[in-house]
């Protein structure tokens, strides 16, 4: 067992992520505490761990969606590709101090491009694509970076206000090196005008926050003829070496 | 390169430049797509990782864990996404996951209207760990809650009715002010299927009996 008595977490800044009762997101309204979370001053090893992934054996397509899903499962790496904008999404992982986050699992999941989800419960009236599933996941590399192959998702209706859209978005998952870092979030495409719009987006209250959930057209890492790039880093919570610990040994 | 910068700058800390966390986001409706296939009605890939932590072989007891989620008007919610975090039976955290082996520290499930809104685990009751100060805490799962509605995922501890006495000097618990709500986080023994004792903790995320969430 690894020794964590001397580690903690950059405390999460509950201002900067939106707050667990957001009205204008109307599902908030029932499902956020009313009483106020209790602290744990002195994280222990229950906190401070957490699992880690490099021995999952991932599949040669798991991080390819453009060719991890047919609907007939002998066709699967072959055969037809699904229809949208062929994008690349990749990034880094890293901490808050800016060091890289290597070997962590970033999973993905999206709607196809015309924002059908292949979901039994999405019974929205856009079709589902032959070819596409929507779900990817990779393992970080010892720089902290990941990518993934997909089509852009397209926005789709949900019943929140009379008319409301979902801009194009990807749901990305990142565990982190513990309990403490795990993290779940959606990335948004530079430009969309649904953005602003949003009232899931507008749980966050600080632009600056809706800012960095927005991944980056990246030109130089686009391939002529084949796909563009969206840049989307993550930053998980910084790790501190505490060398005292007045309170934990009363 | 992209021309704005992507990441947001706070103040420093300790001479470093700190860069701020990835604001946190729902999970929404489809979680299951992306965390938990086979709810989705998705193919499974040739490794998953789901509900069950143990094996018969696993040292320890074999157990269940199961419950639901109540919204704040009484209602099931029948589209959440749960994480388990535990340690073994010795109180060790086995952070390697290998589906090869008889135990994992970690686990999926979810609830679904088809299985009665229940999210459920297989695995084998957990060890004592200690705390920072040294002492030990009661057996306990860590338990996080996504689900739509749920912006930043809810933190939680599920602990057993038949571990009064370390439960009593848990110092977790006992930082719960509140002695009525500590007993939101246990769970109660129950009759089993086919032998296997069974733990359930219904988690309540808003009004009467509201569930202690933790922030760490």
């Amino acid at each position: 067992m690894k020794n964590t008595d001397n580690k903690r977490f950059i405390p999460r800044e509950r201002n900067w992520h939106p707050p667990a009762y957001a009205p204008g997101y109307k599902t908030t309204v029932a499902r956020s505490p009313r009483q106020a979370p209790v602290s744990l001053q002195h994280p222990s090893r229950s906190e401070l761990t957490g699992p880690n992934f490099a021995s999952l054996r991932l599949g040669p397509h798991d991080n390819d969606l453009l060719l991890n899903f047919r609907e007939d499962p002998a066709l699967a790496g072959q055969a037809g590709l699904p229809i949208g904008e062929r994008i690349v999404m990749f990034g880094r992982v890293v901490d808050q101090l800016g060091k890289p986050v290597p070997e962590t699992l970033v999973e993905m999941w999206q709607a196809n491009a015309g924002g059908r989800y292949r979901h039994k419960k999405d019974q929205y009236m856009a079709p589902l694509d032959p070819n596409f599933g929507g779900v990817g996941r990779c393992i970080t590399d010892e720089q902290g970076w990941y990518h993934f192959r997909t089509i852009r998702p397209g926005p789709y209706p949900w019943p929140n206000d009379i008319n409301s859209w979902r801009p194009a978005h990807i749901h990305v998952s990142v565990m982190g090196p513990a309990i403490s870092t795990r993290l779940v979030t959606q990335m948004y495409f530079e430009g969309d005008p649904l953005i602003p719009h949003c009232p899931i987006v507008h749980t966050l209250n600080d632009p600056e926050a809706v800012d960095t959930l927005i991944g980056r057209l990246d030109m130089a890492r686009s391939r002529s003829m084949d796909y563009l790039a969206y840049r989307f880093d993550i930053v998980t919570r910084g790790e501190l070496q505490t060398y005292f610990e007045p309170g934990a040994t009363l | 390169m992209s021309q704005r910068p992507t990441l947001s700058q706070q103040p420093t800390h300790g001479g470093c430049v700190l860069y701020r966390e990835t604001p946190s986001q729902t999970a929404g409706p489809y979680v299951h797509i992306g965390l938990a296939l086979d709810v989705a009605g998705i193919p499974l890939r040739d490794e998953e990782i789901w509900s069950r932590l143990a094996t018969p072989e696993a040292d320890g007891e074999l157990i269940e864990v199961v419950g639901t989620v109540i919204d704040g008007n009484g209602d099931l919610v029948r589209d959440a996404f749960l994480e388990a975090w535990q340690a073994d039976a010795h109180g060790d955290y086995q952070p390697d996951y290998a589906l090869n082996r008889p135990f994992n520290s970690f686990g999926r499930t979810a609830t679904t209207a088809e299985a009665g809104s229940e999210w459920s685990f297989t695995t084998v009751k957990p060890g004592r760990v200690p705390a920072a100060n040294g002492k030990p805490m009661a057996p306990h799962i860590n338990l996080a809650i996504f689900a739509r509605g749920i912006n930043v995922h809810l933190q939680t501890r599920l602990y057993f009715d038949d571990e009064g006495e370390a439960n009593a000097e848990c110092p977790v618990l006992g930082a719960i002010e509140s002695p009525t709500r500590r007993q939101t986080l246990i769970a109660r023994r129950e009759e089993g299927a086919n032998g296997t004792p069974r733990y359930r903790l219904d988690i309540r995320l808003q009004g009467d009996g509201e569930t202690v969430f933790f922030e760490f």
